[in-house]
């Protein structure tokens, strides 16, 4: 293969096929695409929010004496019962020790988590957590040690609340689920680019551009330019998507929303960069997988045909990917990091858990050389398999065409 | 000027081909298509691939353009081994013709040209004095889809053009195309080929092999029964004598070879080897009457019979049956 006439030409073919994509009505559909599941998400979430926050019963850890815990749980009991219905919090009770901090970091960060540990007596009654002095739990909490100190005329100091920073446990939740959606986006968008692919080499296929192609360039570069006409389009949308997201949010939310969220291990800016190199190994991956197989079919029909078992693997292999997206460090984390089509998404999900550069720069090397590897295969099948029409699968029981 | 077939051109020397193949088979699976073609393109003629349908005339122009490799044998292009990098110096129009539908017809033209190198904007420009040239400017904007058949296949050979090829591939070029456009197209190739081009076309049609050509090879069964110049083929067969007399009978009948076909008051035969005086000088002594008397050189179609056999051209009828 002549490297530079082949770039030259596959950029003229990758050019074409894009401009003729992102000027199409359909390039539309794919921008609107992500809304939908976006708007479902929404949906589901907002009432899977309500139903959980309904069901969610706050704990918080108190360290007291018999007698105090008696009377908060009598408090409580008496809270509740004029809250019927509504979660009201809930407390686990512990005998004080005698390092009060080292037992409050200790109950902050076991699990289940407790949203906070109340220390002290009645009388000087002291809260430590992740609340909002000024929210419900908080004025519950009150509530409930105010009339504690009631009944036998206790006159004890007011509450004291200092609110501290989310637990470490809530982070790793929201890493993890930086992970998964990282890792569905990928997906997603791997499967639309890949399905484009096919429906346009069939296209042309079928008008017969391809010979015109064929006659003028390598094959391998239709092959490529195909790859990059669509990795561009994909960035795009990406830009786009990403653009759009920061606005609405920016626009919509309240103030410091975005700093609010949980950065992934790596941070914003890496997360970000490696997301895209692993998007585009991923992409290129599958969509020369795609075109080399895709190469082989003449019709509508039998891309539907191809295309089944394909999308079939690709969703066993995301969901390889997700499964080791909770334990990086599992065999099973570990397989799909080196399995090469799972690994771009299994390497997105490591990026957002785990802080370490190194394993990125080895999964890149060794998705390039895979890649190299994918692509001189699928090229040289998309080659043998592009130009020839009719059946060419020699199957006993199919017939052979007869060619002009 | 034009170079008319009936000319046939100047003699080309064997060092300046255009195109050269060797012996090129290709098999597709049990089925072989073409079987030993061998043939060779002087630079600057207008070459005809001259079979029925099924000959294997598309799949040898695809090896010899490099769009498919054959399965054993050798060829040359432009003097390149790799068909493929002489690219830039060929235009083809392949058989079933493709272009984009979305694609307006200058798109389409300029984007042609810019696979084989010639940069877009130049692509563009030239595009669109083509079209005006044909009087198709207002449809230079216009997508493809929005146009007629004919304007279509048009718009593929201006973009088979568009960057001056030194090579012309044309595969059934006059497939589809009404008996104007036909004409129009010969003019074309005619006026590519006055400027040293050389085209090289298929057709199941004699005729325009027979109005275009210098040089000819006919394939059939995916062998080449001939390959040479079209007064070559002709040479096969001895000039035909057409005899009318006002004796119905006499010592002049001796004068005919014993193949002669009486029809009504027209004999038909064979020149005899001596030629024509002899014959002439038979016919007056013999007091033959000569009313009218006729020699013609054989046409192609009679020389296609005579090479390719019977067979070869009832299945080149039925192509043009098939064809109108």
């Amino acid at each position: 293969m002549n490297t530079l006439p082949t770039i030259r030409a596959a950029l003229v073919i990758g050019r074409r096929d894009f401009t003729a994509t992102v000027f199409s009505k359909a390039f539309l559909f794919f921008l609107l695409g992500p809304l939908f599941p976006i708007l479902i998400g929404l949906l589901f979430g907002g009432i899977g929010a309500n139903v959980a926050q309904q069901a969610e019963q706050p704990t918080i850890a108190v360290v007291g004496s018999e007698g105090d815990i008696r009377r908060l749980e009598e408090s409580r009991q008496r809270i509740a019962d004029v809250f019927e219905g509504q979660p009201v919090i809930k407390f686990v009770y512990f005998r004080p020790e005698a390092d009060e901090d080292a037992l409050r970091r200790k109950l902050l960060t076991r699990k289940p988590a407790n949203i906070g540990v109340l220390t002290g007596d009645l009388f000087r009654p002291r809260f430590v957590g992740s609340v909002d002095p000024q929210g419900p739990i908080a004025r519950q909490l009150e509530l409930i040690v105010g009339q504690a100190q009631v009944p036998p005329g206790l006159q004890g100091q007011p509450l004291t609340i200092q609110r501290i920073e989310r637990s470490s446990g809530k982070t790793s939740t929201a890493r993890a689920l930086t992970a998964h959606a990282g890792q569905a986006l990928l997906f997603l968008l791997t499967l639309l680019l890949a399905g484009m692919l096919l429906s346009q080499l069939i296209e042309e296929k079928s008008n017969k551009v391809i010979e015109v192609l064929a006659a003028a360039v390598p094959v391998d570069a239709i092959f490529l330019g195909k790859l990059f006409a669509m990795l561009a389009m994909s960035l795009l949308g990406i830009a786009v998507w990403a653009s759009a997201a920061v606005a609405a949010v920016t626009l919509l939310a309240e103030p410091g929303t975005l700093s609010a969220l949980p950065a992934p291990a790596l941070g914003w800016p890496g997360f970000g960069l490696l997301a895209l190199i692993y998007f585009g190994f991923g992409y290129l991956l599958i969509g020369a997988a795609f075109l080399g197989i895709g190469a082989q079919a003449s019709t509508v029909r039998e891309v539907q045909t191809l295309s089944m078992p394909i999308t079939m693997s690709q969703v066993a292999v995301f969901a390889l990917a997700a499964v080791a997206a909770g334990s990086p460090d599992s065999p099973t984390g570990l397989f799909a990091a080196v399995f090469p089509l799972s690994s771009p998404y299994a390497m997105l999900a490591r990026a957002a858990l785990d802080g370490r550069w190194w394993p990125h720069l080895v999964a890149i090397g060794w998705q390039a050389l895979w890649l190299v590897l994918i692509l001189r295969v699928a090229a040289a099948y998309f080659r043998r398999s592009v130009l020839k029409s009719g059946p060419r699968r020699r199957w006993p029981w199919q017939r052979r065409s007869q060619p002009t | 000027m034009l170079r008319q077939a009936q000319h046939n051109g100047p003699s080309h020397s064997t060092t300046d081909i255009a195109i050269e193949a060797r012996n090129l088979v290709k098999d597709f699976g049990d089925t072989r298509a073409v079987d030993g073609v061998s043939l060779s393109v002087p630079t600057g003629t207008i070459y005809g691939i001259l079979g029925p349908n099924g000959a294997g005339k598309t799949t040898s122009l695809r090896m010899l353009l490099g769009i498919i490799d054959p399965s054993s044998g050798t060829r040359r292009l432009l003097g390149r081994d790799r068909p493929l990098e002489a690219a830039s110096e060929v235009g083809y129009l392949p058989e079933e013709r493709g272009l984009y539908p979305a694609m307006s017809a200058r798109e389409a033209i300029a984007f042609m040209g810019a696979l084989r190198g010639l940069p877009l904007g130049e692509g563009r420009r030239r595009a669109t004095a083509m079209l005006a040239e044909r009087g198709l400017a207002d449809w230079t904007n216009r997508p493809i889809r929005t146009l007629s058949k004919g304007m279509a296949q048009t718009v593929q050979l201006l973009g088979t053009l568009v960057h001056d090829p030194r090579l012309i591939v044309l595969d059934e070029p006059f497939s589809g195309l009404d008996a104007i456009n036909q004409e129009k197209l010969e003019e074309q190739i005619r006026a590519r080929a006055a400027t040293g081009v050389t085209v090289i076309f298929s057709t199941h049609v004699i005729a325009h092999a027979e109005r275009l050509c210098e040089r000819i090879a006919i394939i059939a069964g995916g062998r080449v029964a001939f390959e040479g110049a079209v007064d070559e083929a002709r040479g096969k067969l001895r000039p035909i004598v057409q005899l009318t007399t006002r004796s119905p009978d006499g010592p002049w009948r001796a004068a005919l070879p014993a193949q002669a076909r009486q029809q009504g008051a027209v004999w038909t035969f064979e020149l005899p080897p001596g030629g024509p005086e002899p014959l002439l000088k038979a016919l007056i002594d013999g007091g033959a009457g000569i009313e009218t008397l006729s020699i013609e050189r054989p046409g192609l179609h009679d020389a296609f019979v005579a090479i390719a056999g019977d067979a070869a051209a009832r299945e080149l009828e039925s192509s043009n049956g098939a064809d109108a």
